[in-house]
């Protein structure tokens, strides 16, 4: 068997516009006034062909239009680039095909044309369900609207998932124990729940640089913060199935799991990121991420990727540790060896173990709770062993 | 061959900086010894590291011929020594090689300790000494109380002391001509059996070992068999020259002259500084006095970074000590660091010279541990130990009692500082032995261990008084006290290269500083790490270092996984700069940070 299809295979579509620009996000995402969607249009469609013609024969088990702000996408462009995804490919069954939604009033109003154009699952950016809070990050929307979409969606789709980010500033773990409990009360099958984290490069870093981000969390807090949200989930019966994502069991992310699970992913649009595994070889694409550029370079060359290179082995080795550990069930020893072309060492695995960091079945480790608690160094660990 | 009383030898005896080597390359080049255009300053300090901490470190010489007043041509060697005390060796020895000094002193500085040391050797060889102030044209220039400084501190008559700008050329004909008039021309028989004093001997890449004498009596030839009387190595000279400072043939070296020859000689080990060299038939009967070898007195381990360098740095070390005698070497192994060389040194200069020249020459990174002395174990069963590595002390029970080399220090320094002078070294468990004024400036002089000095004496001394104090010292011998071995565990571990000898009274504080350092040192880690110190198996000291409790990315998805590859890349690059102990991972700075202390 092909080792990709341990994870299976998926398309991510980039949408790079926004409204306004989140002072805490540092995805590749643009405020643009006028943006020609018809153009837009028949660049994607040209790329899911070009891409196509080398995946030929795959079975596709998702979809995925992220931002940006993809619900800024009229309803007949998402419907045109799914029709030429169903010409493309042979769509799984189960096919999940989700959008990422801002809980706006405007975009809940586009919902019944997303669904009728074949989407199945949206994720809504709702972020904090206090007003004050959602005004610190800079989000447009207010908590009442929020909720109002969110019921729209509910309705409208058979899946809906939204993000929160807690341990904002001056947030109290008290206040959070609450918010989450009452966002638990919303019926999604899906959260997910990510801890503050300030990049460089973005209006955050640079006010964390100069001073001016107060009342964040110092580790200690953060850590208490993360031990309350995997409490308060799993007695609602949703457990963290990854680092920062609760399912229902059955409802999880289909299409994120395939990057956890290092499946084949297509990457198409500015600055979209693919994996697509050939004989033995496991390539990595980027498109140009500059809007502009990536919509002329598709124009002239018929094709907006800015890098394709195969990927070494120890790379691939540490790009499938560093993902699969973030998931629950962790990572296949016999796939990591394939990779690495050598062996975790048993006496480190035996170390870890003993501090309670992993646990061990047949071929296959897993983060425990503490360990998943220091991944990123554990990570590293495992990676030099 | 060249008269006696047309000979004059002389070294030049000065505090760093106040001009020794400008005022050797104004008379080289006031008397046409190097053309202008081969002229570079500081011309006999041929190392880089020498020009570049304006420090000499070998004895160099240079021949120069000058046409006095009095119509005569002289020669005139001079011999160029090292300042600083960690060379006071091969300052004694070049000092017994000449009959006479200038003893430079800066007329607004004024006397240095470590004038003083060197002063004191020249007298001892029983040398003739012109002082000569320098740097006469700068504002601050006050010859008159320098004069008076010179008098009171050093008891030399300095009322004839000669002003000079080295900079500007200034005095220098003075300097030349007080050379021939005030010092004494060298003592020697042509006829009688030859007798050469070995004072220095380099490696050169293209003649092998070359010898620098001085010919007491007798004369030395190219071809003559020459026999070391210390070594009894038969040798015979392939070349004879003098420097001027490059080599230039000559056919033969009579008595008081200086001059260099090459025969074939392997290695610098072969040759003894100090030895005497005499032919191999009819030779003479008695050696000259006072040979005694280089002895190292600081110890520390170097091991490479990587371990894969190790053999990088063997043959690194290997070269270096070709060319220098006085640096020792053998293998140690650490179960911390891995392997590496345990290194005697004269002092801590020559300990950072050594370790500068196999980094930067040898392209070498390089872990250095904390310096130690030699302390001398006497066993229960009368043995007595040289002890050069904490690492290596026996069980206490075999031990009846330890000894620690002391030196005797002196301090000058202006007596606004006097005070945090006495306090540094009764922290250092000094015993103060004199005090005393020159003007507004004090000199005390110390008995303190050298153990407390090799740690950050001078940087400690520097900095309490604003680089104002300069500082000398000589070994003065040793003393038993209550030496304790403490050890340093990381996660229960004894870290070998963190251990240290110290006196009793001083280790719980010792103890606690090392622990309270190690705890900012190493990163936390998934697990809690006690840090201990302790005496045998008496903890004296604990730390505990607090797992980490988060560090986890929120969010990774596919288009993520590039970026946070290469971060985990770099965490693995750091991740190499650490030292595996046991289960924990000690930062290589730690080695040296954490011995680097107050008080």
């Amino acid at each position: 068997m092909e080792d990709w299809r341990n994870g299976g295979f998926g398309l991510y579509l980039h949408w790079p516009f926004c409204q306004s620009k989140c002072p805490y996000c540092d995805f590749n995402s643009h405020v643009s006034t006028r943006i020609d969607q018809d153009r837009w249009q028949r660049a994607y469609l040209s790329e899911i062909s070009r891409v196509g013609a080398e995946t030929q024969g795959r079975l596709l088990n998702s979809v995925y239009f992220g931002g940006g702000t993809p619900s800024l996408m009229r309803p007949e462009l998402v419907s045109a680039i799914l029709a030429r995804v169903r010409a493309t490919w042979t769509l799984a069954n189960d096919c999940e095909i989700t959008l990422e939604a801002n809980p706006g009033s405007v975009e809940a109003g586009r919902f019944r044309g997303y669904r009728d154009a074949g989407v199945n699952r949206v994720s809504m950016g709702i972020q904090a369900l206090a007003d004050g809070d959602l005004r610190a990050l800079g989000r447009a929307h207010s908590v009442a609207e929020a909720r109002a979409a969110f019921d729209v969606a509910r309705t409208t789709f058979d899946r809906v998932s939204f993000d929160l980010i807690y341990a904002r500033q001056n947030q109290t773990l008290k206040n959070w124990q609450k918010e989450l409990s009452d966002a638990l009360t919303m019926a999604a099958d899906h959260i997910s729940l990510y801890q503050l984290t300030v990049e460089d490069g973005t209006a955050f870093g640079d006010r964390l640089a100069h001073g001016k981000l107060r009342g964040l969390p110092g580790e200690e807090l953060s850590a208490d913060f993360y031990a309350a949200t995997q409490e308060i989930c799993g007695a609602a019966g949703m457990d963290a199935y990854e680092v920062s994502n609760h399912a229902k069991t059955g409802s999880e992310s289909r299409h994120n799991l395939i990057y956890w699970r290092a499946g084949d992913y297509v990457g198409i649009g500015p600055g979209a990121h693919g994996r697509l595994s050939q004989n033995d070889d496991r390539w990595a694409t980027e498109g140009l991420r500059a809007p502009g550029a990536w919509l002329s370079k598709v124009e002239s060359e018929g094709n907006g990727e800015a890098l394709r290179e195969i990927l070494r082995p120890a790379d691939r080795a540490a790009e499938y540790l560093m993902m699969s550990l973030r998931l629950r069930e962790g990572m296949s020893l016999p796939r990591y060896s394939s990779f690495a072309g050598d062996r975790i060492s048993p006496q480190k695995l035996a170390d870890l173990v003993e501090i309670g960091m992993i646990s061990v079945a047949t071929n296959q480790i897993r983060a425990t709770d503490a360990g998943r608690m220091v991944l990123n160094t554990l990570i590293a660990e495992l990676s030099a062993a | 061959m060249t008269q006696l009383d047309l000979i004059r030898n002389f070294s030049i005896v000065a505090h760093i900086d106040h001009g020794k080597s400008t005022l050797a390359d104004r008379l080289i080049q006031s008397t046409g010894t190097v053309k202008d255009r081969d002229m570079k300053a500081q011309l006999l300090d041929s190392m880089d590291i020498e020009r570049e901490r304006g420090i000499t470190i070998k004895a160099n010489t240079v021949r120069i011929e000058y046409p006095a007043k009095d119509g005569k041509t002289y020669i005139l060697n001079l011999i160029d020594t090292p300042g600083h005390v960690d060379f006071a060796y091969e300052v004694s020895r070049s000092m017994r090689a000449v009959e006479g000094s200038l003893l430079v002193v800066d007329a607004s500085q004024g006397v240095e300790a470590q004038t003083l040391a060197n002063v004191y050797q020249a007298l001892d060889a029983g040398h003739e000494i012109v002082p000569v102030l320098n740097k006469i044209d700068l504002p601050a220039a006050e010859p008159e109380r320098i004069k008076q400084q010179i008098e009171d501190v050093i008891g030399l008559d300095a009322k004839d002391a000669i002003l000079i700008s080295a900079k500007s050329g200034l005095g220098i004909p003075d300097v030349l001509e007080a050379i021939v008039t005030r010092l004494p021309a060298p003592k020697g028989d042509r006829e009688a059996p030859l007798k050469a004093m070995l004072v220095d001997s380099w490696y050169d890449a293209y003649l092998g070992v070359v010898v620098m004498v001085r010919i007491m009596d007798g004369v030395m030839k190219k071809g003559d068999r020459i026999r070391m009387m210390q070594t009894n190595a038969v040798y015979g000279i392939d070349t004879l020259a003098v420097l001027k400072p490059q080599m230039v043939d000559i056919a033969e070296l009579g008595p008081g002259e200086i001059g260099v020859f090459t025969a074939s000689i392997k290695q610098v080990r072969d040759t003894r500084v100090g030895d005497t060299i005499t032919h191999e038939r009819k030779g003479c009967e008695t050696p000259l006095p006072g040979f005694k070898p280089a002895q190292p007195v600081v110890f520390c381990g170097l091991f490479p970074v990587d371990a894969a360098d190790f053999e990088a740095l063997r043959d690194a070390i290997e070269k270096l000590s070709l060319n220098d005698a006085s640096f020792s070497s053998e293998m140690e192994t650490s179960a911390a660091l891995g392997f590496g060389f345990r290194c005697g040194f004269l002092g801590l200069l020559h300990l950072e010279v050594i370790r500068d020249r196999l980094e930067r020459e040898y392209d070498l990174d390089l872990i250095t541990t904390a310096p130690s002395v030699v302390f001398k174990l006497y066993m229960k069963d009368g043995e007595v130990r040289d002890l050069h590595n904490p690492a290596d002390m026996p069980d206490l029970t075999f031990v009846d009692h330890i000894e620690e080399p002391r030196i005797k220090a002196t301090i000058m320094v202006p007596d606004d500082y006097l005070g945090d002078i006495l306090k540094l070294c009764q922290d250092r468990r000094g015993i103060q032995l004199d005090l005393s004024y020159a003007g507004s400036r004090a000199m005390v002089v110390y008995d303190l261990p050298l153990a407390e000095v090799v740690f950050d004496f001078y940087d400690r001394l520097k900095s309490v008084t604003k680089g104002y104090a300069s500082f000398d010292y000589t070994i003065s011998g040793y003393r038993e006290d209550f030496l304790v071995k403490m050890s340093i565990l990381v996660n229960e571990e004894p870290v070998d290269a963190l251990s240290m000898m110290v006196h009793r009274d001083r280790a719980e504080a010792r103890g606690r500083a090392m622990v309270e350092k190690l705890k900012e040192l190493i990163p936390r880690h998934m697990f809690k790490i006690p840090i201990q110190a302790a005496i045998g198996s008496r903890v004296i000291a604990r730390e505990t270092l607090s797992a980490m409790r988060k560090d986890v990315t929120a969010k990774c998805y596919g288009g993520d996984a590039t970026r946070k590859r290469k971060l985990l890349d770099k965490q693995k690059a750091g991740k190499k700069r650490m030292r595996q102990f046991g289960k924990v991972e000690i930062p290589q700075e730690a080695f040296i940070s954490a011995l680097k202390m107050d008080g």
